[in-house]
Formats: structure tokens, sequence, C-alpha cells
């Protein structure tokens, strides 16, 4: 494999291992914060232990997705010299941003969220946890922003031989860009389906435990049923916006990258009245359709074009008129870039591998629907004071609950990503373009087959230490108060 | 030697910009650097399970924070000077990849060993977070040694080979960052603990600090004996020495200090070492970047802060969101070691191993 393959591959596993952290880190963070000022307001010790034991479980997903995240800042310099040598100008001040503004009040309130319970009057210590919740959002903010000028590149101007903000507005653009307005509120929606789903999980698995055993602590079902409760309905209210915001992602993503919906719908030649497939099947190199189900018409209100553009018409418009959005138009540097793109990258075949597009976009799609379903379910069957009765079936739709959205969000992030090839930059910079040239394929390989090593093994621990705890239940808690002995054990020590 | 050199006027922003990246790896280095000496010393002064949860606890609720300078010092690279990331990121592949592998290391061990009683489980973490502390401690001695001597390239891309990097100034740097880590994290624990710990560090303190001054003795002597702080860009020869001079003399301070228990002094003068050495390494990196330059291409030509900047409008934004946000973090970051800045010992440290908070 060549350089540019490594590299690719690596930035996949690698990313997409990160965000398996992420969502989790979002949502739960906010969620425990939730808990803990119901305890702050009530002073009842049933949401202090669910503060405690939720409050654990994400501790433990938050310190891979720290570490992991070290690993993606330095990975566009590591592999990705030429791309980040290019766009550094636009692409480098949302990282740069992103550290200063997020993860310093991230990993600093952590700090004192962990160690500060004896420490801190209430009031302060729950704001600690907030700070680190609004972290991770300022976070999401700026790596989208950074990630959505990818898909679309605006606000910035091809001068000095590369990418240049255009102006204080040409940064204004990137912050405003319709990608990024709509893809914000769709991950981080989708990430509330996961933790949603993860509280709802766990709180329901051991509600059918205690039915089965008979046995609990005192609290114990009124503790969990709450969690299931919040945790479902917060999965279900978090799809409807996953749902609404998807919706508007696609449309934004016909205008700007119309390839990649012909891609993600498998459509060859342009139709009116398009319709959504259920089922393509495509030749094995997947240029042509050979057997489809599919729903007339649903297609163009999705785009929200009446008429969607074919894969093989966007090629040859490619062909001729350079890389262009749907209405013909490009912004200014896919406009000043066009003419050293075509000499430097003739022949340039505009098209994503179709089926990767194809398959990932109904997986993301499916997965999340039969994941809202279960929430849905697990909320009638926990109405009024039903107690869930122990079943194969339940304690599947309790793993899965979390399960489905989390790989939904990774196959539209795969999706995202896959679907934008050729591309690094949409339209002005082709992803082989971008490579490290003095990474060779041996380094870029050793380091994969390192990460891949580690992070294994991570996983394995992590997942090992998540279900100990998960297993465990609501703890035990001692009263909260403030510690003037200095020779007092810690509430909380490593 | 040219005299009379010939002098490049660098613009402000681009100038302001080595500044802050400059301060943000000042920053990291200061405090990440006695984080890493407290993990390496987990073994040298836990005897047992209870010594070493209280050295790790000493830097338990900020160890994260301090890391988060140097995602601010990437990412300001990234920004400010893509060209200075690109090519140095792509160029030190293979060590940069033990920074990251200790970084992962060292953060999961912090996390994880109070997560399950296992004395083997926490063994392991533990050597995770010795090894995850020593690995990036070397390769940052020896990488910015590299930059002293400044980086092979083509102008555009390093070019240098990777045995080349090794060359005897470069390992001094190694050892030398190491070790001083290891006395600046030891003035930490001493400042932080109370109790036979304590006694511990400082007596490591006040017998490894000598060993620290002669390594920065040497590294600063044959730095600016050898690549002295002067070039096109400007002559900073002779700040260079000052710099150099405080910091010998401040560890050589610091361990007199660390010897006679005044904890609270022996830490500002390890930390003073810290900053002044790696004021120094960058006052000969000014300009060049840490890239050899070839003086008879046009400076624009090469790879150096000029070529290697952003626009005004990126490092004019930038600088706006640092002139805002820097204090900040300043406020609530010291505001964190306030809330825990009592001194632990083993009495704090709780019987149960994975509490449930």
């Amino acid at each position: 494999m060549d350089a540019v393959t490594l590299a690719r591959w690596q930035f996949g596993i690698t990313t997409v291992y990160h965000f398996l952290f992420v969502p989790i880190t979002i949502a739960m963070s906010m969620l425990v914060a939730v808990l803990q000022t119901m305890w702050v307001r009530t002073g009842k010790d049933a949401y202090l232990r669910l503060t405690k034991f939720f409050g654990k479980l994400f501790l433990i997903n938050f310190a891979l997705g720290v570490v992991t995240g070290i690993v993606q800042e330095f990975q566009f310099g590591m592999n990705w010299s030429e791309y980040s040598r290019f766009v550094g100008d636009v692409f480098g001040a949302p990282l740069a941003l992103e550290a200063l503004l997020a993860f310093f009040l991230e990993s600093t309130f952590i700090g004192l969220w962990i160690f500060g319970w004896d420490k801190l009057p209430k009031k302060l210590h729950l704001l600690a946890i907030y700070m680190a919740a609004i972290g991770t959002m300022v976070s999401a903010i700026f790596i989208l922003a950074a990630n959505s000028w990818m898909q679309n590149p605006v606000g910035t101007v091809f001068n000095n031989g590369r990418a240049e903000l255009d102006g204080v507005e040409g940064f204004l653009e990137v912050l405003t860009n319709p990608v990024f307005l709509v893809t914000f509120p769709h991950v981080i929606a989708s990430s509330y389906m996961v933790a949603g789903g993860l509280m709802a999980g766990i709180a329901g698995w051991h509600l059918a435990k205690i039915r089965r055993d008979g046995e609990q602590r005192p609290g114990d079902t009124g503790g969990y049923r709450s969690a299931v409760r919040l945790g479902a309905w917060v999965m279900l209210a978090a799809s409807v916006v996953t749902v609404i915001t998807g919706d508007l992602q696609s449309k934004a993503m016909t205008q700007v990258q119309p390839m990649k919906m012909a891609a993600a719908e498998a459509l060859f030649d342009t139709e009116r009245n398009a319709p959504f497939s259920i089922l393509t099947i495509g030749n094995l190199d997947g240029t042509e359709e050979v057997f489809a189900i599919k729903v007339p018409g649903l297609l163009s209100i999705l785009s929200g074009h009446e008429e969607v553009k074919g894969i093989n018409d966007l090629r040859e418009e490619y062909e001729t008129q350079g890389f262009r959005q749907f209405d013909g138009s490009q912004t200014s540097i896919q406009a000043q870039y066009a003419e050293e793109l075509a000499a430097n990258y003739p022949g340039l075949d505009p098209m994503p591998i179709v089926p990767v597009s194809y398959w990932t976009f109904r997986l993301m799609i499916g997965l999340g629907m039969i994941g809202a379903a279960i929430a849905l379910f697990t909320l009638w069957m926990t109405r009024k004071d039903q107690l869930p009765a122990p079943s194969r079936l339940w304690t599947w739709a309790m793993f899965a609950m979390p399960l489905l959205p989390l790989f939904a969000i990774s196959f539209g992030w795969i999706f995202t990503e896959m679907g934008r090839q050729p591309w690094i930059v949409a339209g002005v910079m082709p992803t082989a373009a971008g490579v490290s040239p003095t990474a060779s394929p041996a380094e870029v390989l050793f380091s994969m087959v390192v990460y891949t090593l580690i992070y294994g093994g991570l996983a394995v621990i992590e997942v090992w230490l998540f279900l100990k705890y998960a297993k465990a239940g609501l703890p035990d808690v001692a009263p909260v108060e403030l510690q003037t002995d200095p020779d007092a054990p810690m509430t909380f020590a490593y | 030697m040219n005299i009379l050199l010939e002098t490049v006027s660098v613009p402000t922003l681009p100038m302001v910009w080595f500044l802050l990246v400059a301060v943000l790896w000042l920053g990291f280095f200061f405090l990440e650097g006695f984080d890493f000496g407290v993990a390496m010393l987990i073994p040298v002064l836990g005897k047992n399970d209870r010594d070493r949860r209280v050295v790790v606890n000493t830097i338990g609720p900020v160890w994260d924070g301090n890391e988060v300078w140097l995602l601010t010092a990437g990412g300001a690279m990234f920004a400010a000077f893509p060209g200075w990331y690109a090519s140095l990121f792509s160029g030190l592949y293979l060590p940069l990849l033990l920074v990251l592998v200790g970084l992962i290391l060292r953060g999961v061990a912090f996390e994880y060993r109070s997560k399950h009683p296992g004395t083997r489980f926490r063994a392991m973490l533990d050597w995770f977070a010795i090894v995850g502390s020593f690995l990036p401690s070397l390769v940052f001695g020896v990488g910015f040694a590299n930059f002293v001597i400044g980086l092979a390239n083509d102008g555009l891309l390093w070019n240098g080979s990777f045995w080349g990097l090794f060359g005897p100034f470069a390992l001094l740097g190694g050892v030398m960052l190491v070790v001083l880590f290891l006395v600046h994290g030891s003035a930490f624990i001493a400042l932080k603990t109370k109790g036979h710990i304590h006694e511990r560090a400082e007596a490591f303190g006040g017998r490894v600090g000598f060993g620290a001054a002669v390594l920065v003795a040497l590294y600063v002597i044959s730095q600016n004996v050898f690549y002295p702080a002067t070039s096109e860009f400007g002559d900073f020869s002779l700040a260079a020495w000052a710099a150099g001079i405080v910091a010998i003399l401040a560890i050589v301070g610091a361990t007199l200090m660390i010897r006679k228990g005044r904890d609270g002094w022996g830490f500002i003068l390890t930390g003073t070492t810290v900053l002044t050495l790696f004021i120094g390494m960058f006052l000969r990196m000014y300009g060049n970047l840490g890239f050899a330059q070839d003086e008879s291409r046009p400076v624009e030509e090469r790879l150096n802060i000029i070529t290697a900047a952003s626009s005004d409008t990126t490092l004019t934004i930038m600088t706006w969101a640092a002139v805002i946000f820097v204090p900040i973090v300043l406020a609530y970051q010291s505001w964190s070691y306030w809330v825990f800045s009592r001194r632990i010992s083993t009495k704090n440290i709780p019987e149960e191993v994975s509490a449930v908070a």
C-alpha cells in the first residue's frame, strides 16, 4: 500500500475509535450535571447516587477520549503535512481555539469536579461539571467548523499559493458555514441519543435484574426508574432533533456536494421526482445499477430539489466545468484554484466509492431509527409503575439502546468523510495531494500497528472497567461535607 | 564569522506569535515538567501502594490541565506557523510517535489506577505512568537540542537522517531534561506533601539536584559556545548566555534550598531553571524556528519565521483570542491549584482503592 492509502486508513481507524468516546463525553457530562443539579436542589440521596454512578462511568469513558484526542491534533502534521501547509491559515485557527477555549476548560474543571467534592461548596462544585460539559460543546463547535470547512470551503481565497482566510469576514463565514450550522446540532443531538440510551440501557438492565433476583438495596428501584425514564426520554427527544437536522443536512449537502448525495443514493442518472432507494444492488465496481427497490419521490423531498443530479451527469459536469455546487456556483477558492487544480490533477475522477457511501448512509439511518424505536419500547415497558420482566429480548434491547446510535454515528462519520472523496477539501484539494512526503509508508504502517495495538489493549481495559462499574450498580453514598481536617482521608484519590 | 550580520526584519505579527508559541511551550515545560518528574519518581519514592498513591495524587487534579499547554502549543503552531507545524511534525515522525505513545499511556494510568484494587493491575498502570513520562521527557530533550543545532531541510521539508538526531549534544539534552524534570518533580512533591514522602522527596532532590546542575551547566555552555544565538534575524547571544547562567545558578540554588527544607524556594528555583533553559533555546530558534538556514538563498526561499507564518488576518484574529482567553485560562487554572493547595500525606489516602466517586 502507498503512503496515501495507509495515512487514510490510519486517520479512519484513529478517528472512528476516538469518536466512540466523544458522543458519550459530550452528552453524558451534561446529563450528570443535570442529575447533580437535582441532588443540589432536592438534597435527595437518590440523585447523589445516580450522579456518582453515571459520573464514574462518564469518567471511565472520558479518559480514553482525552488520550486518543491528542493523536488527532498531531496527526494532521505527521501524516498530512501538505494539507496542513496548504490550509493551515484557515484550518489551524479552529484547532488552536479548541485547545485554548475548550480543552483547558474541560480538563481543569474535570479535575476540580473529581477531586473537589469535599473541597468546594456544593454550588461551586456543581458549576465545575457544567463548565466541563460546556467545554465539550465548545470543542465540538470548533472541530465541526473545521470539518465543515473541508466539506464546503467558504470564506477563503487562494493567495500566496495556499488557502487563506478572506479577511475577518472570511473567518465569520467559516463559523457560519451553512454546513456547520446544521452539522453541529446533528452531532450534538445524536450524541444525546447515545448517552440517553446508555443511561436507560444500564438502568433498564438493573431493573430487570432486581425483578429476577427479588433483592435490592433501599432506593434502587426508584433510582433506576428515574434513570431509565430520563435516559429514554432524552434519547427519544434527541432522535427527533437528529432526524430534523439530518434532513437539513442532506439539503445542505445536496447543495454543496451534490456528488456525495448522489453516491449516498447510488443514483446514477439525473432524475426528476427522484426515488429514495431502500435497496440498490450495483455491478461489481459500483458504477451501474442492477436491481433496486425504491420509494418514489422521497429523495427529491430529502434533497430539497425536484431534479436530483446523478453520478454520471456529475462526472461529466466535472470534466467540462470543474467542481460545481448543485446550482452551478463555486466558493471563491474553488473558483480561484480551478485552473491550478485542472493543471496539476488532470483526469481526477470526482466519484467516491459508491457502495461505501450507499451502505454507510443506510446503516446510519437504519441503526438510529431502530435505536429510537427501542427507546419508545422502553418507555412503554416502564410506564406508570411497571417494571420490565427479565427476558432475553429485554437484555438485548438494553444493550442495543446505546450501541445502535453509537454505531450509527460511526457510520455517519464514515459516510461524511468517505463521501467527500476524492477531496480532502471539497473541490479544491485532492486527498492524495495532502499527504506528508517525508513520512515513508513503512513509518506510517509502523505507527498504525502501534496505535492499533495500544488502542486494542485500552479498549479491553475500558470495556472491562465500564462493565464492572455498570454491573456494580448504584453506589452507597456518604454525606457530602466540606472537609476542614487536614489529616482526613480524601473523598477520592487515584 | 561575519560581525555585521545582514539583519532581516521580521514583521510584527509573526514576531508576536513566535513569542506566544514560546510562552505556551514554556508553560508546558514548567507545569508538565514536574508532572513528568512526579510520575517518574513513583518507584523511587513509593515503597508501597499507599506511598505511591500519595505521589500520584500530588498531581491528580491538575495533570490533565497541564498537558493542555502542549495541545495549545501544537494548535498555535498549526494556526500561526502552518509551515513550521507541517515540516516539523511530518519530519520528526517517529520521535513524535514516541511522545504520543507516552502521553496515551500515562493519561490512562492516572485515570484508571484507582478503578481496580488488583495489585498487578495497579503495578502495570504505574509502569505506564513511569514509561509514559520518561519517553516524552527524553524525546523533548533530544528534540529541542536538535532545534538548537538546526534541523536539516531542503528549504521546505526536513531531510535529515533519523539516527542523525542522536548526536552527543542531543543525547546530553535528553539526559539533562529527564534529570532536571526528576528534580523539578521532587521539589513539587516536597512542596505538596508531609510525612515520610516529603522527607524522601527532599532527600532525592537534595542529592540529584547537583547532578542536574552539572548536566544543565554542560548543556548551557555547549549550547552557547557551539550554537550561539546569533543570526541574520538578530544577535541574542548575550541574552542567551544570561538566560543559561540564570538556569545554572537557579538549579544550584534550588538544590541548596531543598537541602535546607525551603520547599517553596526549591520549587520556584527548579521552575526558574526550566523556564530560563528554554528561553535560551527559543532565543537561538528565533527566526529560524529550529531549522538550519542556508544563507546563500534569499530568506523568502527558506523555512523560517517569515515563510512559515499565516496571513495577517489569521494572526490578528488569533491575537485577539489569545489576549482575551489566555488570562482567563491562567486565572482558573491558578484557582484550581489554590483549591488543592493543601499538603497531603499517607493519612489522606482513603482505605478503599476503587472508591465510588
